[in-house]
């Protein structure tokens, strides 16, 4: 059974027409209904119905619930819940029920929103696929043989599969976006700052970010409108658009819009079903009258390389808090504290974590860093100056999420470099900090599996972005 | 940048400073694997990056400050214990540092 309009709902359940049990009911039996899918991590059914009772209590007492009044939802597993496992789909985590809750939880559920299961991702986020989750893959609603994409896949796959009207990601090169794409929902990676991290397991700090999926632009703006902007408890938090982030009445005139095609994501390495697709919404938005033009960023084929140094660095700073000391996980063999160390994290960390950590480790000692790290900082700075420069002259630049469709589970899982390769088009964004949507568009007439168009903004734009992604779905998607 | 090939005990060196023990599988995987990720990162090295800084902040933040003052979150050291693997009198207890 499909889900109302968020809004709409919320309006019913306020108005007594629609009980937040029943809503909860009926995501919890969506959750069962789809469970081979392994979406899901765990179910939070006893706090969800708790909640939901306490909420349709307020209404019966005349008391307004909020604008998420009833409305369940989805958190990937790297959020921290109130009173439930906060695994980030990794071994290491394992047992760690957090104190307290992200900012983002927090403000979602002061406005009536239930949270009703964490999902399924790539642990800490490091892929591309939900494969390097160190308990299963999620599968593509679409094909049960391809993957969902990631790093958010648990939580996009989740969307398509109406287990709730919405889900909150994470974003830190591409991990909303991609899975966005590859599952046909629609995923926002905000402006970095414009989401509080506080609460949310950390990846890569410079470009971590938290943002909504969904299946149309209206709910992801109504759900990105009630959790972003400035936190306390997260200093590099940045404010609010003073005119937040609901869809305006009148809807975005796509004749007024510039939009620039990055030329070189159109190049090689590019699927051609894809291209067939993002050059079938290229024409579409000429049709609705927009201007559309080709435009170059140089320096962008190198942001893949500049990404690859960069957060391995991060996360391997991030990740050195997992020593098996503070959290549940914890190895005992070991003889002393140093091998309790090194075998609490060579047992609580998968594969991917463990060669990130070590790239990092490497391009962060001594002798090294100015050669990679340094380096990479300062291309960042040539990418961000080339994104600034031409996004002065164009209102919003597109092209692919990815340069594939959805890929078979195991593809590319015995080379970690192709499987980097994936995340091409999506970390120049997250690099530079500026807000990026994914959309899906026509499929190809070569494939049955989902395509999305990303679209881009400056930094800060990010209501614009979404008026114009309101606009844009109406001309682009055709089933 | 110039590079080799990764070797073993670069490998094993890495895994000490990273403190995580690995199986000798691994590190011939790693080895392998890091260097084929380092030789891809290596085209950054020829990037004309002449008069420009390293960029560490996107939305130009400087020393974001707030006020010192506890915050009362309202738990008790217990409730905070409970999340670490032992305990012992309250404090956290870890294995010999020197055997």
């Amino acid at each position: 059974m499909s889900w109302a309009p968020i809004a709409t709902i919320a309006d019913d359940v306020n108005a007594g027409r629609v009980k937040a049990i029943d809503l909860v009911e009926q995501a919890l039996a969506a959750i069962e209904e789809h469970k081979d899918y392994q979406a899901i991590i765990s179910t939070l059914a006893d706090a969800a119905r708790s909640q939901a009772k306490s909420i349709d209590e307020k209404v019966a007492n005349g008391v307004n619930a909020g604008r998420l009044a009833g409305v369940p939802f989805i958190a990937k597993d790297n959020l921290l819940v109130m009173g439930v496992e906060a695994t980030a789909a990794s071994n290491i985590l394992k047992g760690f029920v957090p104190p307290y809750q992200s900012t983002v939880i927090n403000r979602l559920e002061a406005e009536g929103a239930i949270c009703v299961a964490k999902a399924n991702q790539d642990a800490f986020g490091h892929g591309a696929s939900t494969e390097n989750s160190d308990f299963f893959v999620t599968k593509n609603p679409h094909d049960k043989t391809r993957v969902p994409g990631g790093s958010s896949g648990g939580p996009a796959a989740a969307v398509v599969l109406e287990m709730a009207p919405f889900a909150i990601g994470t974003d830190t090169g591409g991990s909303i976006r991609q899975p966005a794409s590859y599952v046909g929902c629609v995923g926002l990676r905000p402006t970095y700052g414009l989401t509080s991290r506080s609460g949310v397991v950390a990846m890569a700090s410079s470009t971590d970010t938290i943002g909504p999926l969904a299946m149309t632009v209206e709910d992801l703006a109504y759900v990105f409108d009630v959790y972003a902007g400035k936190d306390e408890l997260d200093s590099t938090t940045i404010g609010r658009d003073p005119a937040g982030y609901q869809l305006p009445a009148a809807a975005y005139q796509l004749p007024t819009a510039r939009i620039g095609v990055i030329k070189e994501w159109m190049g090689e390495g590019l699927d051609d079903d894809v291209r067939e697709s993002v050059e079938k919404a290229i024409a579409d938005f000429k049709a609705a009258g927009a201007v559309v033009e080709e435009v170059s960023i140089p320096s962008l084929p190198l942001s893949l390389a500049v990404y690859y140094i960069l957060i391995p660095a991060e996360v391997s700073s991030n990740l050195a808090r997992h020593d098996g000391q503070r959290y549940q996980f914890s190895e005992q063999s070991g003889k002393d504290l140093f091998e309790s160390y090194t075998l609490s994290r060579a047992k609580g960390f998968g594969r991917e974590a463990k060669r990130r950590i070590m790239i990092g480790t490497y391009v962060l000692s001594s002798g090294y860093y100015d050669a990679y790290y340094k380096q990479a900082q300062t291309v960042r700075t040539k990418l961000i100056n080339e994104f600034n420069d031409v996004l002065e002259r164009y209102d919003f630049l597109i092209g692919p999420v990815a340069p594939n469709a959805a890929f078979k589970i195991g593809e590319n899982a015995d080379d970690p470099l192709k499987m980097y390769l994936v995340d091409m088009m999506t970390v120049a964004p997250a690099l530079v900090g500026v807000p990026a949507i994914s959309l899906p568009i026509t499929p190809s007439s070569q494939t049955s599996m989902p395509i999305g168009l990303q679209v881009i903004a400056a930094q800060r734009r990010d209501r614009e972005l979404l008026e114009f992604a309101a606009a844009a779905e109406e001309v682009v998607s055709h089933g | 940048m110039a590079m080799a090939k990764l070797s073993r005990e670069d490998v094993l060196k890495l895994a000490q400073l990273a403190r995580i023990s690995l199986t000798d599988d691994e590190v011939d995987a790693f080895a392998d694997e890091l260097s084929a990720i380092l030789g891809y990162v290596e085209q950054l090295s020829s990037a004309d990056i002449r008069g420009l800084e390293p960029t560490n902040q996107v939305t130009g933040l400087t020393n974001v400050m707030r006020k010192d003052e506890v915050i009362d979150y309202g738990y008790t050291p217990a409730q905070l214990l409970n999340i670490v693997p032992k305990v012992e009198k309250n404090m956290l207890k870890v294995k010999r540092m020197i055997s």
